[in-house]
């Protein structure tokens, strides 16, 4: 019958009663409290992989290294890894810049700088991942 | 126009307490973490360069001052690991008391010194 009365798709996780109630001032910040919680997660299996492939790896020359970096499974779990540590760290460093700037125009530019920079250096480390394994 | 307003007590005011030391420390190591992100880039570049440079890699962190920094870093990872998994447990409704705060914070403490030692052991002994 009609329109269906609650469309998720347009609000994402946030349901709509708290749009309804006027709730909330910035729109978004459910995604992101979410988005740091899935990736705090994720990165406790990855967390304890990465200590457990130091430790393997501590004695290893450069040719081991590239030979295990190689291995598919640790290709692919290597860029998930910094994936998901580079998007938690962004995650992170917006909000204790939003928490302790309060000057807009500069807090704007921090959070933009910020996201550049660890984007970046994250694209860089996933660059190097491939240029090494294949 | 800056209006001078009085502002709340702030954390200079208060006696630290474990509640809000653990705090202030999770915030505190995903900061540093962040930066030691900045290793884990230098590691996988030195590896993309070729040999010279990953045996640089591997020399500075082998010298004792790397080892140091080494220790400080893997610490501060294992003790965010523990205080973000207690976030996760107020997260489910769980423990969010003073005794549940005390009890959780302790267990968060010691098994981030313990997951330390037996990081490095492995390391040192394996």
């Amino acid at each position: 019958m009609g329109a269906p009365l609650i469309k998720w798709k347009a609000y994402g996780l946030k349901h709509p009663m708290s749009r309804a109630r006027n709730l909330g001032s910035a729109h978004h910040g459910v995604n992101h409290w979410i988005a740091q919680r899935l990736t705090a997660v994720l990165l406790i299996p990855l967390q304890i992989w990465l200590a457990c492939s130091i430790v393997h790896l501590v004695d290893a020359d450069y040719a081991g290294f590239v030979a295990w970096l190689s291995q598919p499974w640790n290709t692919v779990l290597m860029i998930l890894t910094v994936f998901t540590l580079f998007y938690h760290a962004i995650l992170g460093c917006q909000v204790v810049i939003e928490d302790y700037i309060h000057n807009e125009a500069f807090k704007l530019f921090k959070l933009y700088g910020m996201k550049v920079v660890l984007i970046t250096v994250g694209v860089v480390c996933v660059y190097s991942i491939l240029k090494v394994a294949l | 126009m800056t209006i001078e307003r009085p502002l709340s007590p702030h954390l200079q005011i208060y006696k630290p307490q474990i509640t809000s030391v653990l705090s202030i420390l999770h915030r505190g190591t995903g900061i540093v973490l962040t930066f030691g992100l900045l290793v884990l880039t230098l590691w996988l570049v030195s590896a993309a360069s070729g040999e010279d440079a990953y045996n640089t890699f591997r020399d500075a962190v082998s010298h004792p001052l790397g080892r140091i920094a080494a220790v400080g870093l893997s610490y501060a990872a294992f003790y965010h690991f523990c205080t973000g998994i207690r976030h996760m447990v107020w997260d489910t409704g769980a423990e969010m008391t003073i005794p549940g705060l005390y009890k959780t914070g302790y267990i968060a403490v010691t098994a981030s010194v313990i997951l330390t030692a037996l990081f490095w052991a492995a390391i040192l002994f394996i």
